[in-house]
């Protein structure tokens, strides 16, 4: 049995030997390798990574290794996690199944669910998406409608989901249906896994600000779902969720760390586009100061997700740290997207073509993207219901439940 | 870089935080106010300070210290915001004594180092003269004067300045006013012919005060490190001092936070708690989170202090960063305290006015938030 520093060493080498140098740059517009059926490279570099990083078991590093897992230890874990940013490893592959589902199966699945979704799962062979939210259940997702109705040895769902993220571009469906619609709303909720591809089922994208349309409708029009493809208890389904959208917060914010999906560098575009200091104007001056402010913000995040990688380490409760990450991330984000705008000025009001340069186009659609940031994933007023109850232990009011 | 205290670390902030809940409370500090006291700290207070070896946590075993690192002055730095625990901790041991330790001769150091770990002497760093802190600003002229110098002109805002055995003053030798070239360090006794030191009244009842400087004769041995070289061995001491403020401002931010959490929770209006309003809600769950923020900001800066594998350069724009997210959650924390408390907020009986106090001193000393940014910012740039 090696030691941790031991560890550190071979996994040193190893990511230094296995990561292509291309791969170790900040990830540029479109390039976010997802895991799937039909998974795509766009280079040979990293068709490579993803290869190797699958081989190694590294994609779910923590797993357990007969799931098809690392089965590293947590310390383990942390270190190759270090180690991975060292080097601005890019993560090899986006897959919400390892991200948010997979843990919840290791949790609560059955040992035969274990052994049939979560191996192909590690090796990035099925592309989830994420099928929680309806037209009238966003912040309230309790209140969801979208029927499973016990018909035997199977489910019918009917309903409608919206927001699935990448739904028509997905393998399988995780979603939350309504299996008893005459209790208290958060207790006639089960979790269900679904193929995208069973008949019944069609996805509408739909347009983005940002012009985007990774956004979908999804329907369900007497979908079958075998029964052995429910997960945890026959209304039972609220736990599991509120442990994915924990697990789902935590992916959200580790999204800066890894620098998804492209990084903009405050500093270095505001030298670029602000006039030098000698020439600059009262107004150059004052922008010059909200940007480096902003990237002092910026760096207290960073710093405070470290913190709490090490506090963790040393056994101490971080759940009050984790719980402002997603929040100070998101809000963040859009404040520095709307410092970067206004240094470019003119430059950033391109929408296409070759007027403007395509790093300035893409700031633009990152500027639009990041107004997605603060409501995805359990909007920004709904952290802070959360923050202040959980953690400051602030009274229950009657002026606002604590939503997603 | 850790950026958690390690258990010894800890060990030194639980001693420190009892220490000072039952020496020396937030009501000793209303005390001194409210007697006036001349040189603003509990003279028999900082002796026992001096006592549990804090004056000597940051110097190296061969200057009489600890050596126990900034992490640990950080540690004791935390409580004493919490209490707002008046000393001359900061001004002649964090940044007197580094002054010393990076510029002063080995004649030097033996002749200050001991007095000043031991709390014997005390000297106050004289740095600013215009209403903002900027120490390349200097423009209180040394001229040579036969084998020494003749100092003349103005400091302001002199932390513990009253009662110091000395002071340690940035002059300019050359260049002009914004440069860092040209600054040189003296130390000056406080009873040389020509110095006048009086009192400068601040809202945080601290010792602050105006020394006037009035062609006031100096050896040359007065001088610390090479004449016009000063500024990196000033900045670097100022940093210390910057990090250590930084705990201190994030001590009592912290102490303030939980009163106003707690009065969320036990104050009631319409009937229910104000605290499940979700409009206070909100605002209390925001400062929670600038709270996290500045914290680990100022873990970061104390670390970066005691890591010799930095740059000056980095250390500097660590110390930067902390000093500015400290004092800006302080600033937020503090202004919403007072909103949050109604009408009490504004009393004086309650503490959150002496805290808000401390807090706006403390966020203009050694470098307010725009000049942080502004640091920051041409640091991480000019490394580029
Ligand atoms: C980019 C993006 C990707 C997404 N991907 C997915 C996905 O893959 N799968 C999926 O299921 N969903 C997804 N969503 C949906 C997302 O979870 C919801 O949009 C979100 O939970 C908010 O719900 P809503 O849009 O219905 O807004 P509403 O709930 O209608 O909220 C409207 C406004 O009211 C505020 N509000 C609501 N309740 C409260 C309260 N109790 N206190 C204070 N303020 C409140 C909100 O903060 C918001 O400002 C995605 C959303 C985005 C933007």
């Amino acid at each position: 049995m090696s030691t941790l520093e031991d560890f550190r060493r071979e996994t040193r080498a190893w990511l230094e030997a296995n990561c292509p140098a291309s791969m170790r740059t900040g990830m540029p517009d479109g390039e976010l390798v997802w895991g799937g059926r039909t998974v795509e490279f766009k280079t040979e570099d990293q068709r490579l990574w993803f290869e190797r990083m699958r081989d190694k078991g590294w994609f779910c590093p923590d797993w357990p290794a007969e799931y098809g897992g690392g089965g590293l230890t947590p310390e383990q874990n942390a270190v190759l996690e270090s180690e991975l940013r060292r080097l601005r490893c890019r993560p090899p592959q986006i897959n919400l199944g390892i991200w948010m589902l997979g843990p919840v199966i290791l949790e609560f699945g059955s040992e035969e669910q274990k052994r049939e979704l979560l191996p192909p799962m590690a090796r990035g062979e099925i592309r989830w998406c994420q099928g929680f939210s309806e037209p009238n259940a966003g912040s309230d997702l309790a209140s969801l409608k979208t029927s499973a109705v016990d018909a035997g040895d199977h489910f019918v769902v009917n309903g409608t989901k919206i927001w699935t993220s990448y739904g028509d571009k997905s393998d399988w469906m995780y979603m939350l249906v309504r299996t008893n619609p005459d209790v208290p709303k958060q207790q006639g909720i089960s979790l269900l896994v679904v193929d995208m591809s069973s008949p019944g089922i069609e996805a509408r994208p739909i347009d983005l600000i940002s012009g985007k349309s990774s956004f979908c409708q999804v329907f369900f029009d007497n979908v079958k779902v075998p029964k052995r493809q429910l997960i945890g208890p026959l209304n039972g389904g609220w736990t599991l969720a509120k442990a994915l959208l924990q697990h789902e917060r935590r992916a959200m914010s580790k999204f800066g760390e890894f620098s998804l999906p492209t990084h903009f560098d405050l500093l270095s575009i505001a030298g670029t586009y602000l006039p030098a200091q000698a020439a600059s104007s009262p107004a150059d001056v004052a922008l010059r100061q909200r940007a480096y402010a902003m990237a002092m913000d910026e760096m207290a995040y960073s710093l405070t997700a470290q913190r709490m990688g090490e506090e963790a380490r040393a056994r101490r409760n971080v759940s009050g740290l984790m719980s402002i990450m997603k929040l100070v991330h998101s809000e963040q984000e859009k404040d520095k997207f709307e410092v970067l705008v206004d240094v470019l000025g003119h430059r950033a009001l391109g929408w296409e073509g070759d007027a403007f340069e395509p790093q300035e186009l893409a700031l633009t659609k990152a500027w639009l993207g990041s107004f997605a940031q603060t409501i995805a994933g359990g909007s920004s007023e709904v952290q802070l219901n959360v923050i202040a109850k959980r953690v400051l232990e602030l009274p229950e009011g009657n002026s606002g439940k604590q939503g997603k | 870089m850790s950026l958690v205290y390690s258990e010894e670390q800890q060990l030194l902030a639980d001693t420190a935080a009892e220490f000072l809940m039952a020496k020396s409370p937030v009501t000793a500090q209303r005390k001194l106010r409210d007697e006036g006291a001349a040189e603003g700290f509990d003279a028999a207070l900082w002796r026992e300070m001096v006592d549990m070896g804090w004056s000597a946590i940051p110097f190296p075993e061969a200057l009489g210290g600890l050596e126990f690192g900034c992490k640990g002055l950080g540690a004791v730095f935390e409580q004493i915001g919490r209490n707002l625990s008046a000393s001359p901790l900061l001004s002649s041991v964090v940044l007197g004594g580094a002054v010393i330790e990076l510029a002063g001769s080995e004649a030097q150091q033996a002749a200050w180092m001991a007095a000043l770990i031991g709390g014997d002497k005390r000297v106050a760093l004289a740095v600013d003269e215009t209403p903002r802190h900027d120490p390349a600003a200097v423009a209180l002229r040394a001229t040579r004067a036969g084998d020494g110098y003749v100092l003349t002109g103005t400091k302001a805002f002199v932390a513990d300045g009253l009662g110091a055995d000395a002071f340690i003053v940035a002059a300019r030798t050359g260049g002009q006013p914004g440069e860092q070239g040209g600054i040189s360090l003296f130390i000056v006794a406080a009873d040389a012919a020509g110095v006048q030191v009086s009192p400068m009244k601040t809202l945080d009842s601290r010792n602050h005060a105006t020394l006037v400087l009035n062609e006031v004769r100096v050896g040359a041995a007065a001088r610390l490190g090479a004449e016009g070289e000063g500024f990196a061995a000033l900045d670097a001491a100022l940093d210390r001092g910057r990090v250590c403020l930084a705990a201190e401002l994030l001590g009592a931010t912290q102490s303030l936070f939980d009163t106003t959490i707690e009065y969320l929770k036990t104050r009631v209006q319409f009937d229910v708690p104000i605290g499940s309003f979700q409009a206070l809600q909100h605002r209390a769950a925001w400062c929670y989170a600038h709270l996290q923020l500045a914290r680990s900001t100022v873990m970061a800066g104390l670390a970066a202090m005691d890591d010799p594998t930095l740059d000056a350069a980095t250390r500097a724009r660590m110390a930067s960063l902390a000093k500015w997210k400290a004092g800006d959650a302080a600033h937020r924390i503090s202004r919403e305290a007072v909103q949050l408390h109604g009408g009490m907020g504004v009393t004086d009986e309650l503490d959150v006015g002496l805290y808000l106090k401390r807090i706006r001193v403390a966020q203009a000393s050694l470098g307010d938030g725009d000049f942080h940014v502004q640091r920051y910012g041409d640091l991480s740039t000019a490394e580029a």
